[in-house]
């Protein structure tokens, strides 16, 4: 009874230990510092924009339209329609971010247990596998593709192709994680000592296949926003007026060797978030290495 | 051997059965009537009921699954309601556009991948590594359908280096033909040039290390030898792997170039058909690409077990 309390503290010692532990890494990582850094902005931009934006989003000025950057109020110029391009990147980038978490939530949320299951169960690996297969034989644009031609193209379809496309990628590697896990004597023991398969998986494999699936997840949200921007570039994804990069590229393709501005800017602002994101996942994959010497 | 490849392309069957059977209900998870999405929005009565008939609408969903595959395995793809010509004859005409421009890609993206990956596993801690590495990182991050619309800018109307749009095929101008899908290769070229790189560094980095490479290095072989005939061999069967996963992304970046570029191939046929609700058309598309697919994933496969013994060994107990 009174063994109890000893391990699960020295547990949470631990797991308190290691999370320092990869804190400091990343913290002695300039460029980790840096990702991290441009990573807040974004997000604070994201979730601030209605107030921070100079502009509204959709607000014509047809009597300034094609402003070359550095215009007074225009940082960044304007667009064919008198838009602020700082503004609508602004917003463009609270959907890039919404559309981005949105699909890797969801490939997480279906992925992750089926992983699990499927890395467990060797019965129910073969069925799992092969749903893995099929998703894995439509290319996420086809996909996207496909879904747009039932459902229609919007925000949420966009997210819900990605995310569905992403799927085989975060089962294979939670389902490997949970094979190499399964065979380890602490898992045995727990068995001998009578845990339920529900509490193995729960609460020995999953927290220890955690670093593997945060990692994944990084890797995953910038492939999502560069997912996002081609879709609303091709139509099929976020639809115009509504505000994002894809959908501001596409229009500047029109007008882009009269305005070239309005056809780099957004493009930059893409390469940014997935650079920060990419970034992120490397200096965090490298700090959770337990090999790793710094 | 025979065993493992007997139950891979059990696998494949299986797996493409499946993609028959949700691309079979996916047309008829249309929202309206699939019949009415089939002959086009202003059809008569009696243009609907002679789709009907021909895709057996009226009749019991096994029924119509049954005569789906018949219609399939003929080769049938239907008909497209905009142009009214077969499916069939418009992938002949689209395909071998993305056929060239993927592999025109692909060549790229392996010499750049494989060759800055070797370099950076090389030179590992010198500035060539860095250049190679930061190299990877731009390039997974940066949109391609972006870089291709500078490129048209700049290079095409701003250069006139290069013609903004169009093709030749490569039967009436070769030279034009090159000239027409050079820019659109580089970029799709380029973007997966990245994914490549990355592998084959990591690659090269575990074989530089191992056993097999100090043996030879310690028997006195030049060291571009070491590395060419050693190393980089070994490194090549995870680096054809990764090549056939990334086809989903050679087909994706593929549709987006031809969109940019208007080149007239699988991937403008793609997207042309998905707004002009052309539902055979999307339906053939998605078939072929998932097709594809399979098909090539279980050549790597054979590829991989010609390559490597172990994968033989292993296909036994799985």
């Amino acid at each position: 009874m009174t063994t109890a309390i000893p391990v699960a503290a020295a547990t949470t010692l631990r797991t308190r230990g290691r999370r320092a532990r990869i804190i400091r890494r990343l913290g002695r990582n300039p460029l980790a510092l840096i990702s991290i850094t441009v990573l807040l902005i974004a997000v604070l931009v994201a979730v601030s924009a209605n107030w921070v934006a100079p502009d509204s989003a959709s607000a014509t000025d047809l009597a300034h339209t094609f402003s070359p950057p550095g215009t007074a109020g225009h940082l960044l110029g304007t667009d064919d329609l008198g838009r602020d391009i700082l503004s609508r990147i602004m917003f463009g980038v609270r959907a890039s971010l919404e559309v981005a978490f949105l699909a890797v939530l969801t490939s997480l949320v279906i992925g992750v247990p089926l992983g699990l299951i499927a890395g467990y169960y060797r019965g129910a690996d073969s069925v799992i596998s092969r749903i893995a297969d099929v998703l894995l034989s439509f290319p996420f644009l086809i996909l996207a593709v496909g879904l747009a031609a039932i459902r229609g193209a919007s925000l949420s379809n966009a997210a819900v192709a990605i995310g569905i496309a992403q799927i085989p990628g975060v089962l294979r590697l939670v389902r490997s994680d949970t094979l190499r896990l399964k065979s380890l004597d602490y898992v045995a023991a727990a068995l001998v000592d009578g845990a339920s398969d529900r509490w193995v998986l729960l609460r020995h494999i999953l927290p220890n296949a955690t670093s593997v699936i945060l990692v994944q997840a990084t890797v995953a949200l910038p492939a999502a926003i560069l997912g996002e921007a081609v879709l609303s570039f091709l139509g099929l994804g976020i639809q115009p007026p509504q505000p994002s990069l894809g959908t501001m590229l596409s229009a500047a393709q029109e007008f882009a060797a009269r305005a070239p501005w309005a056809a780099v800017f957004p493009g930059v602002a893409i390469m940014l978030l997935a650079l920060a994101f990419n970034i992120f996942g490397d200096s965090l994959r490298d700090a959770l290495d337990p090999k790793g010497s710094r | 051997m025979g065993r493992y490849l007997l139950s891979r392309a059990w696998q494949s069957l299986l797996t493409l059965f499946a993609v028959v059977v949700l691309v079979f209900l996916g047309i008829r998870a249309l929202p309206g009537d699939p019949a009415r999405a089939l002959a086009g929005e202003d059809s008569s009565p009696s243009a609907l009921k002679a789709i009907r008939h021909e895709y057996g609408l009226d009749r019991p969903l096994p029924v119509q699954f049954w005569k789906y595959i018949e219609q399939l395995l003929h080769g049938n793809l239907g008909v497209s309601i905009n142009t009214g010509s077969s499916v069939d004859s418009m992938l002949a005409t689209a395909l071998p556009v993305t056929f060239e421009l993927t592999a025109l890609a692909m060549l790229i993206a392996s010499l750049i991948g494989i060759g800055t990956g070797v370099l950076a596993a090389v030179r590992r801690g010198k500035p060539v590594e860095w250049f190679a590495n930061g190299f990877a990182l731009i390039g997974l991050s940066v949109p391609h359908f972006w870089l291709g619309l500078l490129a048209i800018l700049y290079l095409s109307v701003g250069a006139g280096l290069f013609p903004a749009s169009g093709f030749v095929s490569i039967w009436s101008s070769p030279l034009d033909n090159l000239h027409h899908i050079i820019l659109p290769a580089v970029i799709l070229g380029t973007g997966l040039s990245a994914v490549l790189m990355r592998q084959t560094r990591s690659a090269m980095v575990d074989a530089l290390s191992a056993d097999y490479v100090r043996t030879a290095k310690a028997k006195g072989l030049p060291w571009r030898t070491v590395i060419t005939r050693h190393a980089l061999r070994n490194s090549l069967i995870v680096v054809v792997t990764v090549a056939g996963l990334q086809l989903g992304e050679l087909i994706s970046g593929a549709v987006v170039t031809e969109q940019i570029f208007s080149l007239p191939g699988f991937g403008k046929l793609t997207i042309d058909s998905v707004f002009r609700r052309d539902y055979p058309v999307i339906q053939a598309v998605v078939l072929v690409t998932a097709t594809a697919y399979i098909v090539i994933n279980f050549l790597v496969d054979l590829l991989y077990s010609v390559i490597d013994p172990r994968v033989r060994v292993a296909g036994k107990d799985s």
